[in-house]
């Protein structure tokens, strides 16, 4: 790792920010990418200094450490300050984080690395140049601080922002040297603590960015008011593909604070205003008619036929794994079994919908918004611009949930150019909530074929798994795609091998296919990913299995999962936990999975109750994951916990269907959120067993809802294959 | 113009009558910590207090409040951020991505208002307000947690 030695003053007050417009001091935790004014870079006064990339220390010792990934409620940046303040030996009560800009990130030779956010990457994709960058930073204060009193540095130790002469006990802290130490070069022969001799890294310690969350001074994009600015509502083409054919606007221009009516790109239209109400409301006044293509035709079941083409195609279909001959294993089966699961489009829903604040001039682009790849909305804009990289900037600001959805930039393509027709004025697009439900990249829609094959004592001889389902990699990230049009993406947990999602269990023939089946729904990257569906669709037809085998399903798992042991350690953790195999509480049941992905090992276990009327509680459940290592062990819990809401909220109401080519459910009245009242106690067994870095934001969101069917099923007998769960009896 | 009792202050809103007070408190106030989530009254992030209750301020327009009304927002339920709810939500580490949290703060103040010992029952019909991030169990002991504190306090 190289370090820019030279921490300008341009450099600085290019990506720092007065805090005084975020309205109030931001006492404990964030600097938010926050200008007073656009355009005019604020210069802070010359309150500190930059020691390496990552560190940057004021003279009364506060450290402020640089974020370049995205905090959308995962934890990531107290995380990842954990990562750097424990090779920096600072006081961690005196640690702040700031996001630097792509653009500043652009400049300096992507110094800060990759900057985007998802797939449960955050901490295990940047934990070793983080620490090195806070390892670094250590030995460039203590070498100013050995120069300054003349002795040598290995006589120097450094502690709690404090370092010190241990032959003479001379003291002097960070903030004193951290001028002299940010001239120095920096050490390229780094040597970074072993775990045993953590002491920030694995602790719980409370997050960093919580203090303004609840005074409501977190300034989130959608919260940007800048001089000037305008804002607008949009509405795209709510039949994907299609496009604008014509609206009217004098009704909408003659409106109440209306300024402008702009068409976006081929496919939507825009009303600017004083308000963001005023301009939704004239929106509904545009009258936009489409032309719809042949889009317009498609439907939930038209959708169903395409996939259930794919279940029967007979070849063109992707292997994920595959050993032995599973149809000729289950063809000489002494009992075999088969099932079709389905699993329909979701939306992230993320509680603060799709926004952006762009400000747009001849040679310039500027964006406020909240992304999960910097770098990529920093791109986003510049295209959209019509300009270089160079001659824009992206201001970072705190998600109000991300789930994946915030890692494409299409409402940053679009505020920009609407900015771009409305040049010098800053113009803060908000999407209404019907217009985000309408527009997102839905997790996809998928229909899986199982077949199974038992012999006379019931081992499982072979296994067959056929999912029809669009591919994410193929409408998101094709340059992703392999050679031959495989999505490897689809396989996630299923693997033969590797240490992203290896299936655990040991099955002598088996075949795992993927029969690409893509609509003109986009689809993308939704909280889990393909996890959700695999688990669900693997681990109940495990369960199917265990049943027909006559096999408890606990013990059914653990026989396939001899040579998997830390699958195994998971799974034998929550079934511990919940005392599997003793009698449940009176009316409870009680379900178990297990499945890996994002690097981690993850099992659940649940208890539920199903009335007489068929209405299910679920009253608990118990998830236990292994990450190799766990920066911050409450995070992982609060990760595990909240993973539960969004698993199993899709799983039991959630569905987007396709009527006339559009999404049918734009709100929450179409779209139910679990609430407090159906959330279950939730137990997370953080057990992480050393020598690896899993994922946490996304893995344990697969066993719970397979874990909860598991259960419905030992509650009513009904295996229940369709989801959401809402559309089945269980009575 | 409109004579709105926000936060203890009087305040002239230029709008018009049927301007719901979400996007009168976030756009002409400046109090962006009441949330825009769903606009119909369901998600609860753009909770307020008026007269005391939880309300749902984004279908409420501003016709339809009086200058008497005793609106609150989560900027103005404590001045130093140390309400007994914020106190407890800040002990327990609750927000996540915190979008949500201004109205389940406000919601959690106004259930502790009327039951100050509330049941698990009470929590769960009461508080309503949609946390897309799952924090429901942290929320559920942070509300106990504030309703001990409060008892301590006398």
């Amino acid at each position: 790792m190289r370090f820019v030695k030279t921490a300008t003053n341009v450099s600085r007050r290019r990506f720092l920010i007065s805090t005084a417009a975020a309205g109030g001091g931001l006492a404990l935790g964030l600097y938010a990418a926050w200008p007073k004014n656009a355009l005019a870079e604020t210069p802070l006064a010359a309150d500190g200094s930059e020691v390496g990339a990552w560190v940057f220390i004021r003279p009364n010792d506060d450290v402020v450490i640089r974020i370049a990934r995205s905090e959308m409620g995962q934890g990531t940046l107290t995380g990842l300050a954990q990562l750097v303040a424990e090779e920096l030996e600072c006081d961690w009560r005196k640690v702040k984080a700031e996001y630097p800009t792509p653009g500043q990130n652009l400049a300096r030779k992507r110094i800060w690395g990759d900057m985007s956010t998802g797939g449960s990457r955050g901490i295990r994709g940047s934990q070793e140049y983080v620490r090195k960058g806070g390892a670094a930073a250590r030995e460039m204060l203590i070498q100013a601080a050995a120069n300054e009193w003349k002795v040598p540095a290995a006589e120097c130790k450094a502690e709690s922002s404090v370092i010190t002469h241990l032959p003479s006990g001379r003291t002097t802290t960070f903030g004193k040297v951290a001028g002299a130490a940010g001239r120095l070069e920096p050490p390229t022969d780094i040597k970074l603590k072993e775990p045993r001799d953590w002491k920030i890294i694995g602790k719980p310690l409370l997050r960093l960015d919580t203090a303004d969350k609840i005074t409501g001074k977190q300034v989130y994009a959608i919260d940007v008011k800048l001089p000037g600015m305008l804002n607008a509502s949009i509405m795209d083409a709510p039949v994907f593909g299609a496009k604008v054919k014509s609206y009217d606007e004098a009704k909408a221009k003659a409106m109440p604070g209306v300024r402008y009516v702009v068409k976006v790109g081929e496919t939507a239209v825009a009303v600017v205003a004083d308000s963001w109400w005023q301009a939704n409301q004239a929106l509904k006044e545009l009258n936009i008619a489409w032309e719809e293509g042949p889009n317009n035709k498609v439907s939930s079941d038209s959708v169903h036929a395409h996939l259930q083409d794919g279940l029967d195609a007979k070849d063109g279909t992707f292997i994920g794994n595959k050993t032995g001959d599973a149809p000729q294993a289950i063809a000489g089966a002494a009992k075999t079994l088969e099932a079709v699961y389905f699993a329909p489009f979701e939306n992230h829903f993320t509680m603060e919908p799709m926004n952006c604040t762009a400000l747009v001039t001849a040679d310039r682009c500027e964006v406020w918004g909240a992304t999960q790849n910097g770098e990529g909305g920093l791109a986003a804009a510049a295209e959209a611009a019509g300009l270089s990289p160079t001659q824009c900037e992206f201001h970072k600001l705190h998600l109000g949930g991300g789930f994946g959805r915030r890692g494409r930039q299409d409402y940053t393509t679009k505020a920009v150019l609407i900015a771009k027709q409305i040049p010098g004025i800053p113009i803060k697009l908000i999407w209404s909530r019907e217009e985000d439900m309408r527009q997102c990249t839905y997790r996809p829609v998928g229909l899986c074929k199982l077949r199974a094959g038992l012999d006379e004592q019931g081992n499982l001889v072979g296994l067959q798994m056929r999912v029809a389902a669009p591919s994410i990699l193929a409408s998101a990230a094709p340059n992703r795609l392999d050679k031959d049009g495989r999505d490897s993406a689809a396989f996630q947990g299923l693997n033969p091998s590797g240490g992203e999602g290896r299936l655990g269990y040991g099955i002598p023939n088996l075949l795992i296919e993927h029969a690409i089946r893509n609509t003109h729904v986009p689809v993308g990257f939704w909280r889990g990913v393909n996890t959700n569906q695999n688990a669900i669709w693997l681990e109940s037809f495990i369960d199917e299995i265990a049943h027909a085998a006559g096999k408890d399903p606990l013990e059914f798992r653990r026989k396939l999962l001899v040579n998997s042991p830390k699958h195994l350690a998971v799974l034998n953790a929550v079934a511990d936990r919940i005392a599997w195999g003793t009698p449940p509480p009176p009316g409870l049941h009680r379900g178990i999975a297990q499945f890996m992905g994002y690097g981690s090992y993850c099992a659940g276990a649940a208890e539920v109750a199903v009335n007489e009327g068929g209405k299910l509680k679920v009253h608990r459940l118990v998830i236990a994951i292994d990450s190799g290592y766990a920066v911050n062990p409450q995070q992982v819990a609060m990760q595990t916990e909240g993973s539960v809401a969004f698993g199993l909220g899709a799983m039991l109401y959630q569905e987007c269907t396709v009527k006339d080519g559009r999404m049918v459910q734009e709100n929450l009245d179409s779209y139910p959120m679990m609430l407090m009242e159906d959330f279950p106690i939730v137990e997370a067994i953080v057990m992480p067993s050393g020598d690896f870095w899993g994922g946490v934001g996304e893995p344990t969101i697969s066993v719970a809802a397979p874990a909860v069917l598991n259960a419905v099923f030992a509650a009513t007998g009904k295996r229940v294959r369709s989801l959401p769960l809402k559309n089945t009896k269980l009575t | 113009m409109v004579k709105l009792n926000v936060n203890g202050k009087t305040v002239d809103v230029n709008a018009d009558a049927d301007v719901p007070l979400l996007w009168v408190l976030r756009e002409q106030l400046g109090l962006t910590g009441t949330k825009y989530g769903c606009g119909i009254a369901q998600c609860g992030a753009c909770s307020v207090h008026i007269d005391g209750e939880v309300q749902r301020s984004c279908s409420i327009p501003i016709a339809s409040l009086k200058n008497t009304d005793k609106i609150v927002t989560i900027e103005g339920l404590s001045a130093k951020g140390d309400h007994p709810v914020q106190k407890a939500w800040l002990a327990l580490d609750v927000p996540q991505c915190g979008y949500c949290q201004s109205g389940q703060i406000m919601a959690a103040a106004a259930l502790l208002q009327t039951t100050p010992k509330p049941t698990d029952a009470d929590i769960d019909a009461a508080m309503t307000n949609v946390c897309r991030c799952g924090t429901y169990q942290r929320i559920r002991a942070a509300v106990h947690h504030a309703a001990a504190s409060n008892g301590n306090q006398g």
